[in-house]
């Protein structure tokens, strides 16, 4: 590995391509899994049918950074792609089948006025998102303890169940209190009125959940899983990123109480990159760890598609990101501001 | 094999779900785009009621084929691990083309298309809607192509052995423009836009036949007619181009696709027929010699026959090829017929005479579905049993962590979400037909009156 970009080698430039892209997605579906999270604390109508619209023109594109970030995973490490979707089977089915009961209920919520079908559908959609932001938080907790890969990069891992462990229980719940606590703010910015007064609120509670949540499982990672603290005792000037994650998680509460959402939106937004950055800067140059012997441990390098096939999908980046970046941004801003219902909504 | 078989099945299953909706969301496209295009040309509002009717309907295809797709997506990596490692250095750059330069594009202006009638300038609406139809049509430029590599794998060389083995790419420009990728492109696109078009002549014919919408529903019948009369000819060209491709490229594909069993005789050409594989023939209706016609200009020249391949590098299923394909070329010559004799009475300016003709519309937005799905199951089950066309084995490919009973799981659950889905997605859109194109704010303005004297007076 001798051919490099501005002194970094190939795959670890996809390897930060990755990460930027699976914060986005987390930054932007983290949102919009949170508000559905929150969907059964709205009691009337009216609240639900403004928070859904809050979502309403956005959530789609946020669904893209998924493919986008799926696909860029495939490119750039297919190795890793084969055996994490593999050993993670149920998981991602199930992220599948809940992904597609929330996008059924998004668009069909809407389509009929009887009571009955509007609750069914405001169940599937709550339920859907809080499951979403937990199954993946549950991924991301397999994959920082580490699974059971042998020889051939084979998965050994056996039985049903066996991803639901009490880590990734931790790290998913972690997960589905930080995405309601960043979507509670984003139905802030985008909504007023009595809604508004009532998610003031469940922003209390929500922050409260999430510090409870975050605190227990950054606890537990430190006492049990010490591996995932290695390169910042190795490297003290690492301990840098942990004191800014703290910082900024701490800076939401604070600009809430101020009641600047878009400011404590960004913040939230921020950790929640932070955080990410920690968990890439633990795992770097490991992408997944074996728990049945080191040599089998998958990294940046034996799990990267050529050097020719990287340096080709960052011309395409280099061609794309810009284009995604300047449309995303004209679609944020022609749906900017409060919600307004009309007969084009949900 | 337990394993593979279900892997197998799933895959068909979901691939086969997905793809009743993209193609309707490229062919609506490209007839909201002309729509609206005529909006915004000529003022007439009529075609803003019919392009804001027809986003309605393209909303519910296009959210369904983005979550049935994100599922094709994933399956790679879930149920063919092997397949992915292999091919992800070659197939992934396609891929992450397809998100970046497509699929970002489509559903970045989707949110405009659907909600922004109100928020930005018409010229601008039409400039999202277009970019939505473009972006479909690059999505299915990324997933052919990635497709086409499968069949006609080129720009790459093999590194590493055994399990470890994979393609590598070599040379970019070569994997996109493989030997089959740009004719069997085309014939994807038109295959789109015949569905698209013979779902706006159905709803449409179906109104004519019901007496409702008379004026609005003339004016999209003679655009989508005009749509799917030159697309349902040009699809013979491309068919045509296709099945050359595959007579040099795959020609134990060509065998099956005819029954052609003998190593090296001149080949016939069904109309239709039944392969007995067992005997190795093949009964039914044939031009003799046609397909050595069809090949080489030249009804006596031989051709290669399934019998030049050793039994396990031959489709498995060649009846089940060959009655796929079949089906998809006589559909072919059905919508020929269809359209050329509409738009002969639309030439003797007849057209809406002919109730009969409209009521054989209604029924025929099947159709196109029916080709669409059958062609590509030919062209899949015709390549086995490679997954990658002389290099990898489906029996190779699939993921060797994942059980049988977990597969067996989720192609449950699968099949219980698309049953739910199909259920719902006839629903709405029946409901959507019934409505009619125009909303409640602009019932008012409705041509009613127009409309039932036109009824009364034909």
């Amino acid at each position: 590995m001798t051919d490099k970009f501005i002194g970094i080698d190939f795959p670890t430039w996809w390897f930060l391509v990755v990460g930027g892209l699976f914060s986005g997605y987390a930054i932007l579906d983290g949102f919009d899994f949170g508000a559905g999270a929150w969907h059964l604390f709205f009691k009337k109508e009216q609240s639900r049918r403004l928070a859904l619209n809050a979502v309403g023109p956005v959530w789609d594109g946020n669904e893209v950074w998924l493919v986008i970030g799926g696909g860029a995973l495939f490119a750039g490490f297919p190795v890793l792609y084969a055996t994490l979707f593999s050993a993670m089977y149920i998981p991602f089915i199930l992220f599948l089948v809940f992904l597609i009961f929330r996008a059924v209920a998004i668009e069909f919520r809407g389509k009929e006025e009887m009571l009955w079908w509007r609750k069914m559908w405001d169940i599937c959609y709550s339920v859907s998102s809080i499951m979403l932001a937990f199954l993946l938080g549950v991924v991301l907790g397999n994959v920082l303890q580490g699974l059971a890969i042998g020889d051939d990069y084979l998965y050994q891992g056996a039985g049903f169940f066996e991803f639901l462990n009490p880590y990734a229980i931790m790290v998913g719940v972690t997960t589905l209190s930080l995405f309601m606590m960043h979507g509670a703010i984003y139905l802030l910015i985008k909504t007023e009125g009595k809604l508004f007064d009532k998610l003031e609120g469940l922003l209390k509670k929500a922050m409260i959940f999430f510090m409870i949540s975050f605190t227990i499982t950054s606890l537990y990672t430190l006492l049990y899983i010490p591996h995932l603290s290695d390169d910042f005792k190795a490297e003290p000037l690492l301990f840098i990123f942990p004191l800014l994650t703290f910082l900024s998680i701490a800076n939401v509460p604070r600009l809430a109480s101020k009641k600047r959402y878009k400011w404590a939106f960004f913040f939230s937004a921020l950790s929640i990159g932070f955080m990410l950055a920690l968990v890439a800067i633990e795992l770097y140059p490991t992408l997944l760890l074996s728990t049945v012997s080191e040599q089998y441990n998958i990294d940046i390098y034996n799990a990267a598609a050529s050097t020719k096939s990287l340096k080709i999908m960052m011309i395409i980046v280099a061609i794309g990101a810009p284009l995604v970046a300047s449309y995303t941004y004209f679609v944020y801003k022609t749906f900017s501001g409060k919600v307004v219902i009309d007969d084009a909504s949900y | 094999m337990e394993t593979e078989i279900l892997a197998r099945i799933q895959f068909a299953f979901t691939i086969a779900f997905h793809y009743i909706y993209p193609p309707l969301s490229i062919g609506l496209g490209l007839l909201m785009v002309i729509f609206e295009g005529l909006y915004i040309q000529t003022k007439n509002q009529l075609y803003h009621t019919l392009c804001r009717f027809w986003t309605k309907i393209f909303a519910l295809t296009f959210g369904i084929g983005v979550v049935t797709g994100i599922v094709m997506e994933f399956e790679f990596g879930t149920n063919w691990a092997v397949y992915s490692r292999y091919v992800g250095d070659v197939f992934g750059s396609a891929l992450a083309a397809e998100g970046i330069f497509a699929f970002a594009l489509e559903s970045g202006f989707l949110g405009i298309l659907l909600f922004g009638w109100n928020r930005v300038k018409p010229w601008v609406h039409f400039v999202s809607t277009v970019g939505v139809f473009l972006g479909s049509m690059f999505s299915a430029v990324w997933i052919v192509v990635a497709n086409s590599w499968q069949q006609t794998p080129a720009g790459f060389h093999i590194v590493g052995e055994g399990m470890q083995a994979r393609a590598e790419i070599t040379d970019f420009w070569a994997m996109v423009f493989n030997p089959s990728s740009v004719d069997r492109l085309t014939h994807v696109w038109i295959g789109a836009f015949l569905s698209g078009a013979f779902l706006v002549l159905s709803v449409h014919a179906y109104y004519l036949v019901k007496g409702r919408y008379i004026e609005i529903s003339q004016k999209a019948f003679k655009i989508a007619l005009l749509v799917a009369t030159v697309f349902s000819l040009s699809q013979l060209l491309t068919g045509h181009h296709s099945a050359d491709g595959v007579a040099k490229n795959q020609p134990a594909k060509l065998a099956a696709l005819e029954g052609h069993y003998p190593a090296n005789e001149k080949a016939d050409m069904y109309l239709f027929g039944w392969v007995d594989q067992k005997n190795e023939t093949v009964s039914g209706l044939k031009i003799p010699g046609g397909l050595s016609f069809l090949i080489h200009q030249d009804f006596d020249k031989p051709v290669v026959g399934l019998n030049a391949f050793k039994k396990e590098d031959r489709p498995g299923q060649v009846n089940a090829v060959f009655q796929f394909y079949h089906l998809m070329v006589s559909i072919g010559m059905l919508l020929i017929g269809m359209t050329l004799l509409a738009s002969f009475y639309w030439w003797r300016g007849k057209l809406f005479d002919q109730r009969w003709l409209l009521m054989l519309f209604v029924p025929s937005v099947i159709l196109p579905q029916i080709a669409n799905q059958v062609g590509w199951f030919a062209a899949e089950m015709g390549r086995q049993p490679w997954v990658v066309y002389g290099l990898l084995r489906t029996s190779q490919a699939f993921s060797q962590a994942v059980s049988a009973n977990q597969i067996l799981f989720s192609l449950i659950l699968f099949f219980l979400v698309y049953a739910l889905l199909l259920f719902l997605f006839l629903y709405l859109l029946n409901k959507k037909i019934k409505h009619g194109p125009y909303d409640e704010s602009e019932e008012e303005d409705r041509p009613m009156t127009k409309d039932i004297s036109d009824a009364i007076t034909g």
